[in-house]
């Protein structure tokens, strides 16, 4: 198992945000976290990746406790959080923010280098000197994810890729993403997209109001009345 | 003779670099004003002048001294500034808690000084004089310009091209960011204050030899002048605090050299006042952007 989460309970600016949550993230697997706005998705991801300090429960990130450790040493093992709003170190032109990225691999190899960053991504190679705040909000995306795999993730977190972005380049970043996944990367990918995502996963979790409320295979969720009431647009 | 006054403005222009980059460094990195920095400077140079009359050689006890105020640096971080920032509103504290430590220091080398004007011994450093074209250089101030040209060439490098410069600037940028990509934004920390201090003592143990005089009190007009360089050149920009600097030390020259007793200080403050009015962001841009340091 690369991840598993158990009975995680955390606040966030005072408001329970998570109330027990109970995840699994096979070793190959892409699993879709879904929900609405305001469930706790966010705050379940910046918990995994240390940035809201665990209250109670249990993270295991390849059979390890991670659930004391800060963000960078969560990093630097393996388990990469690209965060919603894309985060990019906006002065930094587009090669050193993948530079930076290299850090995370710490003490691991990994097969993953420029090259291959921009073979998957071939507009970031046509900007690598530019500034990555002059990028549009499709390529920042795609810099956000070239910028984790160049730390060697062993576990992707997601939260929400297709914000903001028109279908054409969601299409891209989603067929990435099921791209890395059929290479063997386990990914966990949150949004508000349910359909993409359940398309896209094999296996999900629904969340409300800080718990999980539904999970399965992506497709029985897909057909499931209350999952395509909600979440599906009717 | 101008050139001559020139050449005096840019020596002293280049220490007030030495001691503005430090500051500037510390603000480009944690948005925060390190009023302590005075003080720090103050304990480079006691701590040079104590190591010499105990018999070490002088470039051994600069060594200290600059080593010396870089640990200081980073205590000050350790005690003052991180338990600030792990409450999450550390601005206004940060400047308050800055001044504390800086009245600690001042008064621990009070103490020890006696509230005396400390001199290195006679010949300390060697006193030599070239002349060419009919002006004059000290050694001394040779090895100024020498040492601040090294450092500052040093610091760029080290900014623009090593890892630990990436990462220096990621966590300037974005400091979640940077942490989601492996920076241990505590060790970015650790080093520029020990840079920042580092510079900052060095600074300290020049001008007490360059004045022979060191005493506890001497960071206080460095500490005010930084603040003008700062300004003008933009909170934060590197280019910007060397520009500002040299350019500081060198009206200041001239005007004691040809104007009446006391229009220098006027005169700097009234620059500052006009760059506030139209450049409110300094002349290289700085606090108001997004970065801090290394961005040019």
């Amino acid at each position: 198992m690369k991840l598993s989460v158990r009975g995680l309970a955390a606040s966030y600016d005072g408001i329970k945000a998570l109330r027990g949550v109970d995840i699994d993230v096979g070793d190959a697997e892409m699993v879709a976290l879904i929900g609405a706005n305001g469930a706790g998705k966010s705050t379940l991801l910046n918990s995994l990746s240390g940035f809201v300090r665990q209250r109670s429960g249990e993270i295991r990130f390849e059979g390890q406790d991670i659930g004391r450790l800060d963000p960078h040493a969560i990093s630097r093992r393996g388990l990469l959080h690209v965060p919603e709003g894309r985060q990019m170190l906006s002065d930094m032109t587009v090669l050193e923010n993948l530079q930076v990225g290299v850090l995370a691999r710490g003490n691991r190899t990994s097969a993953w280098d420029e090259r291959k960053v921009f073979d998957l991504f071939p507009v970031l190679e046509e900007r690598k000197d530019l500034a990555a705040a002059t990028l549009s909000g499709g390529q920042q995306q795609m810099l956000a994810i070239g910028r984790a795999l160049m730390g060697g993730p062993r576990l992707l977190l997601l939260d929400e890729p297709s914000l903001g972005l028109s279908p054409l380049i969601t299409d891209q970043v989603f067929e990435v993403l099921e791209t890395l996944n059929r290479e063997g990367l386990a990914i966990l990918l949150v949004e508000q997209n349910a359909q993409r995502a359940l398309a896209a996963t094999s296996r999900a979790y629904v969340m409300e109001r800080g718990t999980i409320v539904a999970q399965g295979p992506s497709a029985e969720l897909a057909s499931n009345a209350s999952v395509i009431e909600h979440y599906l647009g009717g | 003779m101008i050139a001559q006054q020139l050449i005096n403005g840019l020596v002293s222009g280049a220490v007030y670099a030495l001691f503005a980059l430090g500051f500037t460094l510390v603000f480009g990195v944690q948005k925060l004003l390190n009023l302590a920095h005075g003080g720090v400077f103050m304990a480079g140079a006691f701590i040079a002048y104590y190591a010499v009359v105990s018999g070490v050689p002088f470039w051994a006890a600069a060594i200290l001294g600059t080593l010396g105020a870089g640990l200081i640096s980073v205590l000050i971080e350790i005690v003052a500034f991180r338990p600030l920032r792990a409450r999450g509103q550390a601005e206004f504290a940060a400047i308050v808690a800055s001044i504390g430590v800086d009245l600690i220091l001042v008064s621990i080398a009070q103490r020890v000084s006696d509230t005396k004007v400390l001199k290195f011994p006679f010949g300390t450093f060697p006193i030599e004089f070239y002349r060419f074209w009919g002006l004059r250089i000290s050694l001394l101030q040779i090895m100024i310009l020498a040492i601040v040209a090294v450092l500052l060439a040093a610091l760029v490098f080290y900014l623009k091209k090593t890892t630990f410069g990436r990462q220096v600037r990621a966590v300037a940028i974005n400091e979640k960011a940077a942490a989601l990509l492996g920076v241990n934004a505590k060790a970015v920390y650790f080093q520029t204050f020990f840079i920042s201090g580092a510079l900052a003592g060095i600074a300290g143990v020049l001008i007490g030899l360059s004045f022979n005089s060191i005493q506890f009190l001497m960071g206080e007009p460095y500490m005010l002048r930084a603040f003008v360089v700062v300004v003008i050149g933009g909170l934060g920009s590197i280019p910007g605090a060397v520009f500002a600097s040299l350019m500081l030390g060198v009206m200041q020259t001239l005007s004691v050299a040809y104007l009446p007793n006391g229009v220098s200080e006027m005169i700097i403050f009234a620059l500052l006042f006009v760059v506030l009015l139209f450049w409110p962001n300094g002349l290289f841009g700085g606090a108001g952007l997004s970065a801090g340091v290394g961005r040019r």
